[in-house]
């Protein structure tokens, strides 16, 4: 169990530099989800923190060493990958055991610790097949287990649900979940799904070119996006972003329409307002032409575009609703849902 | 029911095949035809008489000590061959695997041997060995060993095995590159977190993985010691010293043509086609379903 320090960690290749200035501190027993969108430099990170890549500067500690110059093999970590990386070679048993009789462990030991992780994962059955003998679901939970039977101080994950299919992708999304609280271990999880960032980490690094956009708790991230990239980033379907003149924290749309927000801003601005915190209001200054509905069950999403201009606009409705196309409906929204961006893209309080 | 499909029959792909064919029977079918003829045929050295004698030839090969001993020369010869350039092959892609900088011309230049024919190989070979000029040989003069393998049967056979061995590590240089670079990249990372170094990952990881190219260079450097050996023999050591280094190849090419016993040189040659022959069926039937792990 260890707590990881990253401190001004910078990745360039050549003279294109990849990640500029990260840093974090990330607790004991924490379950921090990197996520972002492809190109984000989110895999090079955790590969750095692995040991697969160097380090340009900065530093990266876990626990009290600092493990920059270390062979990933010395860092005490263990890591999944998007494509598995099973050995093809060897049974499931001795894909476990690998890392375990490289490090010497007596046989008794190691068969009893892969015998146990594998009645944890629920592949006892499968410990003699080899691995293309698995399905999809099957070599993750080897990978898994390869994983937890090191008992290391840091697990690392590397888009490890990205190649099951949708269904598959939530169930193991949640033993993922509960694996980890259960054993505890310092867990860094890289994605580029914003829902399985939100339901997996205690903690979201959001990044974004190489630059960290925000790091925080999900709920605080849905809240109180520090930035327009992560206000449309998480939440699905994204919010909806209008270009605004405030006055005394009061915005006016391009409509003409007014909104108040709970801030004293004065200037340009962004307004940003999410589908589900829309609820209908005959006289509320947001009037969608509606476009198309999408009728999820759950919540109808009215796709349409602000009333005689061209800005594009969701708006989520609570259970099954009929609208007809072509109908204009009012929304307002609360002052405490408004949020607004400076020119910059950073968030005005 | 499966309906059966009728194309209508047309002249063309019969008339696509024809050139390889063609190619087949007058460079394969009809050479080889005639050896076999040849092997049931005794001649006098003069051409003047032939009589036809079925497998006589076959039997004197037989109880021929010097033909048998040719054939365990050219067994010890190819497993040499080939373990020597498998194995200096597989150390230079295993290194070649690692370079990141300047790796096209490292593997460029490694493989430019391939492309020298084998007589020149051969010769490379000679001029550095050659017991009074050669740089190895007054090299080696220092640390006492007398070079000559004019007169040592042992040291040319050693030669003709570096010279063959040469000429085919960079093909098995390709092979073995182009095996690794198949690997996924983070099999081995993961091995690497698992804490093997490079050398484990190597014996664990990477030469199982590779195992069915192994397999496939093993026959096909058994193939070209056996038999696309003779342009270096004959260019090094002309079979000699004391038949030394008279592999079964070379053998057919002296008896034949210099020992003017063409009934037996056409025996023997049918006995190496026969040999081919297995090791391609060996090589299909066993490397099309691969090594399995």
């Amino acid at each position: 169990m260890a707590t990881i320090t990253l401190t001004d960690l910078v990745k360039s290749y050549d003279d294109t530099q990849v990640l500029h200035h990260v840093e974090g501190a990330f607790e004991d027993g924490e379950f921090i989800v990197i996520v972002g969108p492809s190109g984000c430099g989110k895999s090079t990170l955790l590969r750095m923190v692995a040991g697969l890549e160097s380090v340009t500067s900065g530093e990266i500690r876990i626990g009290d060493r600092v493990v920059n110059d270390l062979e990933p093999a010395d860092r005490d970590i263990a890591m999944v990958f998007q494509n598995y990386a099973l050995y093809p070679h060897m049974s499931v048993f001795d894909n476990m055991a690998y890392g375990l009789k490289i490090r010497r462990i007596p046989k008794d030991e190691i068969r009893k610790r892969v015998e146990d992780a594998a009645d944890i994962l629920e592949i006892r059955d499968y410990l003699q097949r080899r691995p293309r003998q698995l399905s999809g679901g099957q070599r993750q939970r080897v990978a898994m287990g390869r994983a937890i039977v090191r008992d290391p101080q840091v697990f690392l994950f590397d888009e490890p649900l990205s190649n099951l299919d949708a269904k598959l992708r939530v169930q193991m999304r949640l033993e993922i979940r509960k694996l980890q609280k259960r054993l505890g271990v310092t867990s860094i999880y890289v994605t580029h799904d914003q829902v399985e960032a939100m339901t997996l980490g205690d903690r979201l690094m959001v990044l974004n070119g190489g630059y960290v956009e925000q790091f925080g708790a999900p709920t605080e991230l849905y809240e109180r996006p520090a930035s327009i990239f992560v206000a449309g980033f998480i939440g699905s379907p994204s919010m909806n972003f209008f270009e605004v003149t405030v006055a005394e924290g009061v915005a006016t749309l391009p409509s003409g329409a007014k909104m108040s927000s709970s801030t004293t801003y004065s200037g340009k601005a962004t307004l940003g307002v999410r589908p589900e915190h829309m609820s209908p209001a005959p006289d509320g200054p947001l009037k969608i032409e509606v476009g198309m509905l999408e009728q999820l069950g759950a919540n109808t999403l009215v796709h349409g575009v602000l009333e005689g201009r061209s800005e594009e606009i969701v708006a989520s409705l609570p259970g099954l609703e009929h609208i007809n196309v072509r109908t204009t409906l009012g929304f307002d929204a609360p002052s405490e849902s408004i949020h607004l961006f400076d020119e910059t893209g950073v968030r005005i309080d | 029911m499966l309906k059966r499909v009728h194309f209508p029959s047309s002249p063309l792909p019969y008339l696509l095949v024809a050139p390889q064919i063609a190619i087949t029977l007058v460079f394969f079918i009809w050479p080889a035809s005639q050896a076999m003829y040849q092997s049931f045929l005794i001649e006098d050295a003069f051409g003047l008489s032939t009589e036809f004698v079925w497998f006589e030839n076959y039997e004197l090969l037989m109880e021929d000590k010097q033909y048998l001993d040719s054939f365990g020369r050219t067994i010890f010869f190819s497993a040499a061959v080939a373990f020597l350039s498998m194995s200096l092959a597989l150390v230079l892609a295993g290194f070649a695997d690692r370079v990141i900088r300047g790796a096209m011309v490292y593997r460029t230049l490694l493989i430019w041997p391939y492309a020298v024919a084998p007589v020149l190989a051969g010769a490379l070979w000679v001029f550095m060995f050659n017991p009074t000029l050669g740089i190895i040989s007054y090299a080696l003069e220092f640390v006492g060993v007398n070079w000559n393998h004019y007169l040592n049967g042992e040291q040319a056979m050693a030669l003709v095995i570096f010279a063959a061995a040469w000429k085919q590590i960079a093909y098995n240089f390709l092979f073995y590159l182009a095996a690794m670079q198949s690997i996924p990249r983070s099999v081995i990372e993961a091995a690497a977190i698992d804490g093997a170094g490079p050398m484990r990952r190597f014996i664990t990881i990477v030469f199982p993985l590779i195992a069915p190219t192994t397999f496939f260079l093993l026959v096909i450097n058994a193939v070209y010691a056996f038999f696309d050996t003779f342009g270096i023999v004959h260019a090094v050591t002309q079979g000699g010293p004391a038949n030394a280094t008279t592999i079964l190849v070379y053998k057919v090419y002296n008896d034949g043509f210099v020992g003017l016993d063409l009934g037996g040189s056409a025996a023997q040659s049918v006995i190496l086609m026969a040999l081919v022959i297995g090791m391609t069926v060996v090589q299909f039937r066993f490397v099309e379903r691969k090594v399995q792990y």
